[in-house]
């Protein structure tokens, strides 16, 4: 990705409802294959906040990281989902700093890495694929269970507002976002699903039928602290009224991912939970 | 010579017997594959005479492909001239680039530009279905870039065989998939297109490819290679031996039996090194690193040289062993052939060939550095230091052989016009009752080809970039170019084969038509249009004709409507033995939209409840090649009348009504007439009308069936807020354009109710319609 323009137009009043200038920096990672890069640096924007380009191959991971108060791993095909989707990207340096400074892997036998006080994480798409292959998350995403590429508005239903990425909702609301995967089925070993749903760490689920096969129409999970969480479908696409999915007042204005952003930003705000 | 990796091929590799000009100058005598290489002997003779000796291998596999069908245009140069000839000052006004370039460029105001272009990948999505369709992606988007763009949309119309034909199982499955493989991985929303099924492409479907770019003025490049000394390089994918047009032939020229003998025909792409090539590309842009640029498509490296060295000032000098390969055993002649994918060939200046190679590592895509513009006004390319073609590029890229071919009206077109639905046996008992209309309301939308395509949008991304603020199944696919202001385009392809076979002039211009009434539907102000030409064999005087009335009608339409052509692509030899497809001029329109936000909704919204539906147009009885003749197995006649006049005032209303804010939802009305248009908008969101044909009946003189299912063109329907219903009919009746209010919108009903007739509750619609794709294709 080239440069963006990641200021805000200091244009508007935002001192009412609306987003407004926090100061969170959040960073967007791009691989070679990376797709949704721009429009997660949108959605961030969109929520108050400032989206930092964070290139695969940056030098000093650690220190790119140290000024910024999150990253988001957007969706696309990086490295051309060679191998197996994500399989490559998780060995880039940069994933290195960004699995030690969300908290590390060391000592989760299921995979559940992170800490309370890491950096809030998110991966969305092609980017939770990742996660798991980093075994920040727990489980793996195979081939849809039609073998087909799906894109669809999905209803989600949020089952954690706990975690750093979801607190701007409530429990058991219900939003609409688009979903678009090929390798977007979800599945674990049946110790590690009973342990999610134990713990409450599944965090958003398919609603009005299961698009892929996912185990448990698990759409999302998050690790026990919270700050990691991986999302098949794409808030990202829902932010901006015009060019989300249709929704009840119209045709393409949705925006019921925007929580998604505004969560991590009030969170950076707020400190820690 | 700097290369971006090692290349040195192992000596044993490179024992051919190369055949270089030298040899061919003594040696004038040897027998040349020219006619395998699909040469004619006067095209061959030509080639001797402007060399004045005999080609080389590598110098006949240059002029055999630039001299096709497919990159010389020579059967339609001739026709297609009408497209620059029939261009008014104000067609000229915002064309930056027309056609003749990699794609033609339109200026759309703040300093942005829009480009645009169809082109088909039919054959070899025949053969190879997923490769066939994915490549056809890959080249369309590459054309994108060389002008300078960044890609921000593609779109697909298709035309398959028989829905219920085995065949299409393999084809369907494979191209759909191909599309969406290639597509999606390369972040391109794939907005819109079409798809038709019909027996006459069993054998010949149709898979084009139409891709949208959006760039700055000052980013704007052009394939060319000037300033005396700038390098040429090479970089993208390495070459290898994948769509080698004569491999064979060549192959075997080499004596050299260790290669492999069999190549496949059809290019395989790697999506990911098109999507890295894109951004690598876009950084050279905006550095300004590169000084003209050129993709490589069909015809390799032997057209980017030519081509670059061509358009440029001066000539070439290219050393071919630095090419890097795939597979080291390929000979000169294969090399200058391939049509490897995901390459792209730039000059760049001296000065700045480290900042090139820089980008490069960035994104990690191999280069080499090939040569040097030269003042020699010669293409010289060297193999190892021996010189093997040394040509006037002119003479291979531009001035290739001119064919007008005899033409004429087909023996049985006068029968076939004559050949009228109403008269015919399947014109006999139409239905008339409520309960027959109905069922032939579903039966239509149940059809192939007005069924619900979902089971293939659904397979593309539609969302990826943000900006898509209208896609498949509405009118138009829309999107946004500036973020800031909303400024945006809407693209709608369109054709009729059927049409353009009762009347290939008036098939042409209501492929134009309906594109730009889609385009207006939608609220853009139509300003360009690109055309992919899908015909049979132009050595068939039958098939030529039609090709010749297509351009002829196409272009004069364009002038009627004040749009130009801005490039595009012509398919001939589509026909499997004497049967000749349909005539299928696919037409692309393009419009701007000063703020996307505006654009008009296909479909009743819940928030238009109890909105005026009013029907814009006239009805004749004009069933003729329609989708309902087409149902009842019947294709004689004429097709609808042609109006231009009408469908520009349509337009012209139709973007202020959306501007001004007096319609809340619009579609055009096509294939399947008002049946289909009203079926749409309910199904779109799901809230039903209320509507009577009584006024339409009274005022155009015709029955209830006719209003339903003629194709009549020129028409649209409209919701209208009740508080803008005034203002609305005023606008129409100052324009003297005839609108009915037929209806209204009605949540409450959940149905599709014409009154005195029939209701269908939209459930019972939607299955119906929703059910036909998955029932064929899983």
């Amino acid at each position: 990705m080239t440069a963006q323009n990641t200021e805000l137009p200091l244009i508007g009043d935002y001192s009412t409802a609306g987003p407004v200038l926090t100061g969170a920096r959040i960073g967007v990672v791009t691989f070679p294959g990376t797709l949704d890069d721009r429009d997660a640096a949108r959605a961030v924007r969109l929520a108050g906040g400032e989206a930092v380009p964070l290139w695969h191959a940056e030098p000093d991971g650690a220190a790119a990281l140290s000024s910024l108060d999150a990253v988001i791993i957007p969706g696309g095909f990086s490295y051309g989902d060679y191998l197996r989707a994500g399989a490559i990207a998780r060995f880039a340096p940069l994933m290195d700093a960004i699995i030690a400074a969300a908290g590390g892997t060391a000592g989760n036998d299921a995979g559940l890495g992170g800490s309370a006080a890491g950096l809030p994480v998110l991966g969305i798409c092609n980017g939770f694929q990742i996660l798991t292959e980093s075994h920040l998350l727990p489980g793996s995403m195979i081939k849809n269970e039609s073998l087909k590429f799906l894109c669809q508005d999905q209803v989600l239903r949020v089952e954690n507002n706990a975690t750093a990425w979801t607190r701007e909702f409530s429990a058991g609301e219900e939003i609409t976002v688009p979903l678009k995967n090929q390798d977007g089925q979800y599945v674990a070993d049946e110790k590690t699903l009973d342990r999610l749903e134990g713990e409450g760490l599944v965090t958003f689920r398919y609603v009005g039928g299961n698009p892929n096969g996912s185990r448990r129409d698990i759409a999302g999970i998050t690790n026990a602290a919270g700050n990691v969480v991986g999302l098949m479908p794409h808030p990202e696409h829902a932010v901006e009224p015009g060019f989300g999915p249709d929704s009840a007042a119209g045709m393409r204005l949705g925006t019921d991912g925007l929580g998604i952003f505004t969560s991590v930003v009030a969170s950076i705000a707020g400190g820690a939970q | 010579m700097t290369t971006g990796t090692q290349n040195t091929p192992p000596a044993d590799t490179r024992q051919f017997n190369i055949d270089t000009v030298e040899h061919a100058a003594t040696t004038p005598d040897i027998e040349l594959p020219w006619a395998e290489l699909g040469l004619k002997q006067n095209e061959f003779e030509e080639v001797v005479k402007i060399l004045g000796r005999r080609p080389t291998a590598a110098e006949l596999a240059m002029y055999s492909v630039m001299w096709s069908e497919h990159c010389s245009y020579k059967s339609t140069k001739v026709h297609l001239r009408q497209f620059g000839e029939k261009l008014t000052e104000d067609m000229k006004k915002d064309l930056m680039v027309g056609i003749g370039e990699n794609a033609g460029v339109t200026n759309l105001g703040d300093g942005w530009a829009v480009t645009f272009k169809i082109e088909s990948h039919n054959s070899p999505s025949f053969v190879e279905p997923y490769q066939g369709a994915a490549t056809g992606i890959g080249g369309i988007v590459r054309d994108i870039i060389s002008m300078g763009a960044r890609p921000v949309a593609v779109m697909d119309p298709l035309r398959f065989g028989a829905i219920d034909h085995e065949d299409s199982q393999r084809v369907v499955h494979g191209v759909v998939a191909g599309i969406g493989g290639y597509g999606n991985s390369l972040g391109l929303p794939n907005i819109g297109g079409e798809t038709v099924f019909d027996p006459i492409y069993q054998g010949n479907p149709l898979v084009n490819a139409l891709a949208v770019g959006v760039l700055r003025h000052e980013d704007l490049r052009l394939a060319n290679a000037s300033g005396v000394g700038n390098k040429i390089v090479l970089f993208g994918a390495r070459t290898g031996g994948d769509g080698i047009g004569g491999a064979s032939v060549l192959a075997s020229e080499s004596f050299d039996d260790t290669k492999p003998s069999k190549r496949p025909a059809v290019q395989v792409g790697d999506p990911f090194a098109e999507k890295v090539l894109i951004e690598c590309c876009l950084e050279l842009f905006k550095n300004s690193l590169v000084e003209g640029i050129q993709d490589l498509g069909a015809a390799g490296i032997s057209c980017a040289t030519s081509e670059l060295a061509s358009n440029g000032e001066g000539g070439m000098q290219v050393e071919l062993t630095d090419v890097l390969l795939r597979d080291p055993t390929l000979t000169p002649g294969e090399i200058l052939m391939s049509e490897s994918q995901e390459r792209m060939m730039a000059v760049v200046n001296p000065a700045n060939v480290e900042a090139f190679e820089a980008v490069m590592a960035t994104w990690g895509v191999e280069y080499s550095w090939l040569g040097e513009v030269t003042d020699t006004n010669r293409l010289i390319i060297t193999w190892d230091g021996e010189t093997i073609v040394d040509v006037d590029p002119k003479t291979v890229a531009h001035d290739g052989p001119v064919y007008d071919r005899p033409y004429h009206r087909p023996a049985g077109q006068d029968a076939l016009e004559a050949d009228r639905f109403r008269d015919s046996a399947a014109g006999a008992d139409l239905p008339a009752s409520g309960d027959a209309l109905r069922a032939t309301v579903l039966e239509l939308m149940a059809s192939p080809n007005m069924c619900d395509k979902s089971w293939i949008t659904s397979q593309y991304d539609r969302y990826v970039g943000g900006n898509t603020a209208l896609a498949a199944p509405d009118d138009a696919g829309v999107v946004r170019v500036d973020e800031e202001t909303g400024l945006g385009v809407a693209v709608a392809t369109d054709a009729n084969g059927r049409y353009a076979f009762l009347d290939p002039y008036a098939g042409a211009q209501l492929a134009l038509a309906e594109s730009y009434r889609n385009v207006a539907t939608s609220g853009a102000i139509p300003m360009a249009v690109s055309d992919c030409l899908n015909y049979g064999s132009p050595e068939d005087p039958e098939v030529m004709w039609q090709l010749a009335e297509g351009i002829r009608g196409l272009s004069d339409a364009c002038l009627e409507l004040g749009i130009p052509v801005t490039g595009g692509n012509v398919s001939l030899y589509n026909q499997t033995g004497a049967n000749p497809i349909h005539p299928t001029p696919v037409v692309a329109t393009l419009g701007k939209f000063d703020d996307v936000g505006r654009r008009t909704p296909s479909g009743f919204h819940a928030e238009a409840d109890g909105q005026a539906v009013y029907l814009m147009g006239v009805t004749r009885d004009e069933l003729d090649g329609s989708e309902f003749a087409n149902l009842r197995g019947h294709l004689g006649g004429v097709p609808p009348q042609v109006d231009l006049a009408a469908e520009k005032l349509l337009g012209e209303l139709l973007i202020n009504a959306s501007r001004d804010g007096m319609i809340d939802a619009a579609h055009d009305l096509s294939e399947g007439g008002l049946a289909a248009a009203l079926s749409e908008m309910v199904l779109r969101f799901g809230v039903g009308a209320r509507v009577s044909l009584d006024e339409i009946q009274g005022r155009d003189g015709v029955d209830a069936f006719t209003a339903l299912f003629s194709e009549s063109q020129a028409r649209a329907l409209v919701a209208v807020p009740r508080t803008e219903e005034v203002r609305f009919k005023d606008m129409t009746t100052a324009r003297r354009f005839p609108v009915a209010r037929i209806g209204v919108v009605d949540v409450a009903s959940g149905a599709l109710e014409v009154q005195d007739q029939f209701t269908l509750p939209i459930e019972e619609l939607r299955a119906a319609w929703a059910g036909t794709m998955p029932k064929y294709f899983g």
